[in-house]
């Protein structure tokens, strides 16, 4: 557990007044930066991370072993070069990487908050988020930049704080969350709280979890993340290291061992409570609803630059929902750029290697850093 | 660049708000934002071509002008800019309202048609024309509604549309056109380039 000491955190002493109406203080949120800030503060992006993220987004993750999850995006080089800027990624509060959440121990009981920690909201986690601004004395960020449910951080983050990012990429996300989303999230939302180990959330022992019903989320969540056609052409009908079916329900097809393996190591590294509450703050985002049904209001002071892209076989967060941010940006004025790249890799597209979409974000971000500075010259 | 967007970019006064539909690899807009005060904005219908403008830090969107003007209000732009395309959509006639809603000032550049090669083509050989300008084979091009100066001349003044300046391009001569030369304009001009106003 060495690593976790490693583990950079702001204590956020001011209090958070959240959207549930409770009132937060002193308390902690992990990060983590790749890259060095320059003299003149101008080079900062932050990165928002989706709901299974955590602030690793580059480099090996120190706790997992694993590649940070935005590895092919962040990095010497890469979309996010961060031989040029200064990123920062924190973990959102409910999550379980450092950040307060409902693993957090609570010093009077001395066991997890679990369920007694307050429900959040997107709203709740940009706000919590915008103190490392104040922490790194950045008075504007370049930009602003996150994939699903990290999108909809950036869409609150412009709307909240319309002249601190001068750029702004949403990406596979929505302005409002979809009663199809909702759905989903609720079905994992079951799998966990049908675990008897979930104890109305209030386990405290590493071996009592509810890690089947958090893996069976998983399981679930992750066929929402591919498509019907990645899924066939990776899978098909392959069995799983046997020549024939075995009549039973042991893993016959590769399909169902990869899910399997899916769901077992992300028992490993996420908390059943977490999962419980980042899916609530993704079903009660509406950005269009807090502004009275008109999103365009949510935006209309900000002269942020908008870059939104979507991905052909993304069902969850479809081109159609992306473009509705797109419209709504257009109707008041704002400078906004859209694509849709062509893939079959689904929602999860934006954390895989997608060659067209990777580059066009390097450039996109290239060219304008440095219009930015001819201009100021 | 090419004389026509030399033509265009003249039309276009400083600091104005400009939206340039089709706008391919965004070497108009490019040559806009770097040589004069202008704020413009980009629809680019190919996939290929939108990136390559994101690329280069360009605000275009990826969409058509038959679906995608919609969203824009009521001359939010000083000028709309339409290079070339005219002939390519399904409803040339609606796509020219919506350009004059969404804009002030319209400019439209169309492929002429009545050029005399054209003519010629087809009244010496019997074969549908082509041309630089229109290098397809009937079968494959994508223009659908090709027209003459003379017949957006027409139009323009069916539909009450203010034809502000008209410019003729043949090759790199620029000339202009008006009431008088407009028979002979239309035998020999490639481009004709119209700023139009509703």
């Amino acid at each position: 557990m060495s690593n976790l000491n490693k583990m950079k955190s702001i204590l956020i002493e001011k209090t958070l007044k959240l959207d549930c109406g409770k009132e937060i203080s002193n308390f902690p949120l992990a990060y983590e930066t790749y890259g060095n800030l320059n003299e003149k503060k101008d080079n900062a992006i932050l990165i928002f991370h989706a709901l299974t993220g955590d602030q690793y987004a580059s480099g090996i993750n120190p706790i997992t072993k694993k590649e940070g999850w935005w590895n092919y995006a962040v990095g010497p080089g890469k979309s996010f070069d961060t031989d040029k800027f200064f990123v920062i990624c924190a973990n959102v509060i409910g999550g379980c990487m450092g950040s307060y959440g409902p693993g957090t121990i609570d010093p009077l009981t001395n066991k997890p908050i679990g369920t007694n920690f307050p429900v959040i909201t997107i709203n709740d986690m940009v706000n919590a988020q915008y103190n490392l601004l104040d922490y790194f004395k950045i008075e504007k960020l370049f930009a602003v930049a996150g994939g699903s449910m990290g999108g909809m951080q950036v869409l609150q983050f412009v709307s909240n704080f319309p002249n601190k990012a001068r750029v702004a990429l949403p990406i596979a996300c929505t302005a409002s969350h979809s009663a199809q989303n909702i759905a989903f999230n609720e079905l994992g939302r079951q799998a966990i709280m049908s675990d008897s180990n979930w104890k109305e959330g209030l386990y405290d022992e590493k071996s009592t979890n509810p890690d089947k019903g958090l893996a069976v989320a998983r399981m679930a969540a992750h066929i929402t993340y591919l498509s019907k056609q990645g899924l066939q052409e990776k899978f098909g009908r392959n069995l799983q290291e046997r020549s024939d079916l075995k009549f039973g329900f042991d893993a016959d097809f590769q399909i169902e061992s990869y899910l399997r393996y899916q769901g077992s190591v992300f028992v490993d590294r996420f908390d059943a409570n977490s999962y419980l509450y980042i899916t609530r703050a993704m079903d009660y985002f509406d950005l269009t609803k807090q502004f009275n049904g008109n999103l365009s209001k949510a935006f209309k002071d900000t002269k942020t630059k908008f870059f939104i892209i979507s991905f052909t076989s993304d069902w969850l967060y479809p081109t159609s929902e992306n473009k509705d941010i797109v419209i709504a940006l257009n109707a008041i004025g704002a400078d906004v750029g859209f694509v849709e790249i062509k893939t079959d890799k689904g929602h999860d597209s934006f954390l895989l290697d997608v060659p067209d979409f990777l580059s066009t974000i390097k450039n996109y971000l290239n060219t304008t850093y440095s219009n930015i500075n001819e201009r100021r010259i | 660049m090419k004389e026509e967007f030399k033509v265009i970019s003249k039309f276009i006064e400083e600091r104005s708000r400009v939206l340039d539909i089709g706008c391919g690899d965004g070497i108009l807009m490019e040559y806009l934002s770097k040589n004069k005060v202008v704020d413009v904005r980009g629809l680019e219908i190919s996939k290929e071509k939108v990136k390559k403008c994101l690329s280069k830090g360009l605000a275009v969107i990826e969409g058509d002008a038959e679906n995608d003007l919609k969203q824009f209000p009521d001359l939010s732009f000083d000028y709309v800019i339409l290079s070339q395309t005219l002939q390519a959509f399904m409803s040339p006639e609606k796509v020219i309202e919506n350009l004059l809603r969404v804009g002030k000032k319209v400019i439209v550049t169309i492929p002429n048609f009545g050029h005399w090669k054209v003519r010629l083509d087809l009244l010496l050989k019997g074969e549908m024309p082509v041309t630089k300008n229109l290098p397809y084979q009937w079968y494959n091009t994508p223009n659908l509604h090709m027209c003459t100066i003379q017949d957006f001349y027409n139009f323009c003044n069916n539909k009450g549309i203010n034809i502000y300046k008209t410019i003729s391009l043949n090759g790199e001569k620029i000339s202009n056109i008006s009431n008088s030369n407009l028979k002979y304009k239309n035998l020999i001009s490639e481009l004709g380039i119209f700023l139009l106003e509703k």
